[in-house]
């Protein structure tokens, strides 16, 4: 008996529509929420993501009768994200049928809004999402000498030095923000996250493979479940993440969206892996 | 039939309705004392902080109406938190006293395995009994908690296994109650609700 690992569809939406694109640009739509819920909840999905990339104020009361619509056919968990600033933000949408919510740039605006929010809901309803966006002037400052200026304090030179870095990425991917993801996920458990949403922004769209790398070093840093994501394609790449990267949960969308990879067949492949998943009956 | 919902603004309440509504049972959700009486069957959903729930029944006086359908032999189900509420306390809020229908305390899973304990995972069961009928050791149900109950008492019909094996189903006449969510566990989780609602008529 162990905790099986669980795949989860995600859901990118405009709001209204599921839309589909390469590194969070060239959006195209991909279908109706509800209809990918309902094939997604059949198929043996262990929960479901829902996301409103748009995320603006305007179009705020469609995504949240999406949410109804999704949660209508759902008899798994269901996380919804996208555009949660606050306590009402929060509360709109787990009354519209979401058990679980994401938070990402306003948490890293504001991070004290993760403690409000798990103070409310539970540590078990909150998911930090974080985008991650390798640096490469960390490897390549690897084996050099740190000359630190002598004004201010050493920085820690080791760690900086010896192991590669990825920078948090926020507003869909698009601002740095000079915080290093290993830091701000341990911090953000602190806070009183109960699961990290882990996106590789160099694989997320590439159908390369998750971030092996990345992904094992978030979750073997961290307390909490870790949801790998971004870059997913073959069932293989999901055995890597679930053995190599110590993901808990994976996450992908247009693979499932479009039908180049079924869940069910998925599942059967993990499984004759040895890799412990719930099988649809 | 209907079922009567304890509303005390727990996150999973929609949830429970829909999960009923699909298997083709009204409900109605209760916050007042004086609509516990005459129910006819009893879910108390529950999902985040221990104190949140021993609070709110307090506040709404639904703790003295609830003891008394129970103890008039109303068919009640404890979900996630409404089974931990059924004990005396927890490690979670110790100032707080549960229902006190169970002895013992309810304490955190142990800091060896990653926590909260979240996902699908599967049964040991210790006994036959109503809830899990039909139900077998290869079914997986939805668990999102971080506090458990530990697993003594003869009235546990199943356990789980987290870093401990803790109390994951009970049954004791007409109480039953799961650790795990049956309103998000598929139809797994629809089997043993419909096997609830089969003792409640």
């Amino acid at each position: 008996m162990t905790l099986a690992h669980r795949i989860i569809p995600c859901l990118d939406t405009d709001g209204a529509r599921v839309v589909k694109g390469v590194n969070f640009v060239g959006l195209r739509d991909a279908g109706d929420p509800a209809a990918l819920a309902a094939r997604y909840n059949a198929e043996g999905a262990d929960e479901l993501v829902v996301l409103d990339i748009a995320a603006s104020r305007d179009r705020r009361p469609t995504f949240l009768e999406t949410i109804r619509r999704v949660a209508a056919e759902l008899a798994i968990p269901l996380t919804a994200g996208g555009g949660i600033r606050s306590l009402d933000d929060a509360r709109s949408v787990i009354r519209a049928g979401a058990d679980k919510i994401t938070v990402n740039t306003a948490a890293v605006k504001r991070p004290e809004l993760i403690t409000e929010l798990s103070q409310e809901f539970g540590a078990q309803a909150v998911v930090l999402a974080i985008d991650a966006k390798f640096d490469s002037s960390s490897l390549a400052n690897l084996g050099s000498v740190v000359v630190a200026n002598s004004s201010e304090p050493p920085p820690v030179v080791e760690s900086q030095v010896e192991k590669p870095h990825w920078d948090v990425r926020i507003r869909g991917g698009r601002d740095s923000t000079h915080l290093d993801a290993l830091q701000w996920a341990q911090h953000g458990v602190e806070l009183g996250a109960g699961e990290i949403l882990l996106t590789s922004m160099d694989r997320d769209g590439t159908q390369s493979g998750f971030d092996v790398e990345l992904t094992h070093a978030i979750s073997t840093c961290v307390s909490v479940p870790v949801i790998a994501s971004g870059g997913a394609k073959i069932p293989q790449h999901f055995s890597e993440v679930f053995t190599l990267g110590a993901a808990d949960a994976a996450l992908a969308a247009s693979i499932f969206h479009d039908d180049t990879q079924s869940i069910r067949a998925l599942k059967q492949f993990l499984s004759s892996q040895s890799i412990e998943v719930r099988l649809p009956c | 039939m209907t079922v009567t919902i304890i509303d005390y603004g727990a996150g999973n309440v929609p949830s429970v309705e829909r999960a009923l509504q699909k298997l083709g049972v009204a409900s109605k959700r209760v916050r007042q004392p004086n609509e516990l009486a005459g129910a006819s069957a009893i879910i108390l959903p529950g999902v985040g902080h221990y104190a949140a729930i021993i609070r709110a029944l307090d506040q709404q006086n639904l703790r003295a109406p609830l003891l008394d359908a129970i103890t008039l032999g109303v068919p009640f189900l404890g979900i996630c938190l409404g089974l931990q509420a059924l004990y005396s306390s927890s490690e979670e809020a110790p100032s707080l006293s549960g229902l006190n229908l169970f002895s013992g305390s309810v304490r955190s899973l142990p800091a060896t395995v990653k926590l909260p304990h979240m996902g699908w995972n599967r049964l040991r069961i210790q006994r036959t009994s109503q809830l899990l009928g039909g139900l077998s050791e290869s079914d997986y149900f939805y668990f999102a908690h971080t506090f458990a109950a530990a697993t003594p008492a003869d009235q546990v019909v199943a356990t789980c296994e987290h870093g401990t094996n803790f109390t994951a189903v009970l049954e004791h006449s007409n109480i039953f109650a799961t650790q795990f969510h049956p309103e998000k566990s598929g139809a797994a989780g629809s089997r043993l609700l419909q096997n609830f609602l089969s003792r409640a008529v």
